[in-house]
């Protein structure tokens, strides 16, 4: 069991866009692309799930109103009712707009700062994370489509070769 | 070219006759007499909310009759105090047809006006996603000229004493009242008046210059005539925020002339602006459901939906900055203002902040659902009601106070102006194609997606 993969270096993002499209007709797996940049589009061309991170911060900002909501409630108004200039600490409702601004920064705080660590876990990105781009060029100005060999290679080379790829390498991977 | 469809005109010029039949009869059936409105609370003792249904008499002039009823009142031999209470209570009653047609009027009015100034704001931010939508915007600040001309004549007859709107308008109410007397420098009726109509004589000529040139740039690809419609959109937008900022005190924030906020021209502003959207949103959703508009896609939309859903959230900021400062510091003379509202107007009060923030904020945070036309109608008629409610809100405390209601005057002066503000919108859209030629964004505009 041999685990080639194909290595196919474009240096437009234009011609990758097209050679996206027509690796994806041709029915061959596209396993990854390496740009320098966002290209606008990839991820449809490329047919990849669109991402889910915004329901998961809306869950995360739900979560913060109720910690925050939750906390005031108990420490203003539960816990050691005092008045404070006057302010009506009888129920929650009653001191309602002064508790807003800190209800409404806990829900950016967790939407905010919990989605951008669910990025950080489902990208797999920390500190002295080993660098995975096969191809130093590709943080520069090249973009990189990675193909897996699964039946003729050398069909699958000149296949890629026509789409106009500058090189094509053929890698064992580990 | 549009062809206003005959259905769409029958519909707006029903509308217009059944709500100019509604507003006539709340002017007929609102009361004259000290006696009148006895027999009223009376006959509403067990739900002072009820509508007044009783013989008025013949006469529609409420001057002459607030004549007569003073020359009453120094007749009568009631108990001071009753009378005093009921003669409040006939003004704040005699004022409600009025109210109700005025909250209607300044509305809409100020929809039209919302949308000339999204239109100047594409214009001067040279937005390349919007130009499809000009000759929209276009057809919606059409409404702008009739709106102001009526709205201005409501304005006159005020100052003519032929309503209660404005109480500094009152000599007898100034004569007892330093704070209105400290400040009748700046609330007197000339003057006002003369505000008011170069407000509306600036925007309506800016209206018109704009509208001008971008039906000369249908005709030629004279970038001068696009450069001076920029120029135009960028003077107009500075005069803008200078007048709309007066106007909000004028015309909404002196009719509670003991109470000022210094944000409430931003307030005021961004509850049409954002009303103005919706209605661009609604009418391009009507345009493109008939075949017309073709180029417009779910990313225009989505475009203007999510206008709706920020503006709503800056409403709402604004709203609560207002409310939350003087509800934090509770100074009795600015306080009042929210007392009164929070007592008498519970319901429409709070009933706005679920219409105008929760309800888009739920909906329209997903990305899906803005691009869906039945969730922006549904939303933007959510939107639309809670604005109104929110204006209605601003006016009535101060003009009928507990006496208000959503009745017969407030809905047919809605009726009326919503027949006529499609009467008008619709005609304008039939007078140019409805797609801009000659903007030199406009070939960006079509082939915008998102």
């Amino acid at each position: 069991m041999s685990n080639k993969v194909v290595h196919a270096i474009y240096n437009d993002d234009d011609v990758l866009m097209d050679a996206v499209k027509k690796t994806r007709a041709a029915h061959h797996h596209i396993e990854e692309v390496y740009t320098p940049f966002p290209v606008h589009g990839l991820d449809k061309a490329m047919g990849l799930a669109p991402t889910r991170i915004a329901i998961a911060s809306f869950l995360y900002g739900l979560t913060g109103l109720a910690i925050y909501t939750t906390l005031l409630n108990y420490i203003m108004i539960n816990d050691w009712p005092q008045d404070i200039g006057g302010k009506p600490s009888f129920s929650f409702i009653d001191n309602l707009p002064a508790f807003v601004p800190v209800m409404f920064e806990g829900t950016v705080f967790f939407a905010a700062h919990l989605m951008v660590i669910t990025f950080y876990m489902r990208s797999k990105l920390w500190p002295f994370k080993q660098a995975e781009n096969p191809d130093v060029r590709t943080t520069d100005d090249h973009f990189l489509m990675e193909i897996g060999v699964h039946g003729n290679e050398e069909e699958l080379v000149s296949f890629l070769q026509g789409t106009g790829a500058v090189e094509v390498k053929v890698i064992e991977k580990h | 070219m549009y062809t206003f469809s005959s259905k769409l005109k029958t519909f707006s010029l029903i509308l217009m006759v059944v709500g100019a039949i509604g507003i006539g009869i709340g002017f007929w059936s609102a009361p004259k007499t000290i006696e009148e409105v006895e027999t009223i609370l009376s006959a509403d003792s067990h739900g002072h909310h009820a509508e007044a249904t009783h013989e008025a008499h013949a006469t529609h002039d409420a001057h002459a009759t607030h004549d007569e009823h003073a020359a009453h009142a120094t007749e009568a031999t009631h108990d001071t105090e009753h009378k005093a209470h009921l003669e409040h209570v006939l003004h704040q009653l005699q004022n409600k047809p009025w109210a109700a047609f005025y909250v209607a009027c300044i509305f809409f009015m100020l929809i039209s006006l919302g949308a000339f100034v999204f239109n100047a704001i594409q214009y001067a931010a040279q937005a390349g996603w919007s130009p499809i939508l000009f000759r929209v915007m276009e057809g919606i600040s059409a409404y702008l000229l009739p709106g102001s001309v009526i709205f201005f004549g409501v304005l006159v007859l005020s100052g003519l004493h032929f309503n209660h709107l404005f109480v500094w308008m009152d000599p007898e109410v100034v004569a007892n009242d330093h704070l209105i007397q400290g400040k009748s420098g700046y609330l007197n009726v000339p003057f006002f008046l003369g505000r008011a109509a170069i407000f509306l004589l600036l925007w309506n000529f800016f209206r018109f210059k704009i509208r001008k040139n971008s039906l000369a740039l249908e005709n030629s690809d004279d970038a001068s005539i696009y450069k001076s419609i920029f120029k135009l959109s960028a003077t107009f937008l500075v005069i803008f925020i200078v007048t709309e900022s007066i106007m909000s005190w004028d015309w909404i924030m002196s009719v509670d002339p003991h109470w000022y906020s210094t944000l409430f021209g931003w307030y005021v502003f961004a509850s049409f602006f954002v009303s103005a959207i919706t209605t661009i949103a609604l009418v391009t959703i009507y345009l493109k459901s008939k075949g017309y508009l073709e180029q417009v896609n779910t990313s225009h939309i989505h475009d203007l939906a999510k206008f709706m859903f920020g503006l709503s959230i800056f409403w709402t900021y604004l709203w609560f900055s207002q409310f939350m400062l003087i509800w934090y510091s509770d100074i009795p003379e600015e306080v009042t203002y929210f007392v009164t509202r929070i007592e008498h107007y519970k319901l429409p009060f709070f009933g706005m902040l679920v219409m105008n923030f929760v309800f888009p904020l739920l909906i329209l945070v997903n990305t899906d659902f803005k691009r869906l036309s039945w969730i922006i109608v549904t939303a933007g008629t959510v939107i639309l009601m809670g604005h109104y409610i929110d204006f209605y809100n601003m006016i009535m405390p101060a003009t009928v106070g507990d006496q208000w209601f959503i009745g017969l005057p407030e809905v047919s002066a809605v009726l009326f102006f919503l027949g006529l503000f499609i009467f008008v919108v619709f005609t304008a859209l039939t007078k140019a194609p409805l797609v801009a030629k000659g903007n030199p964004l406009m070939e960006e505009s079509k082939h915008f997606h998102y």
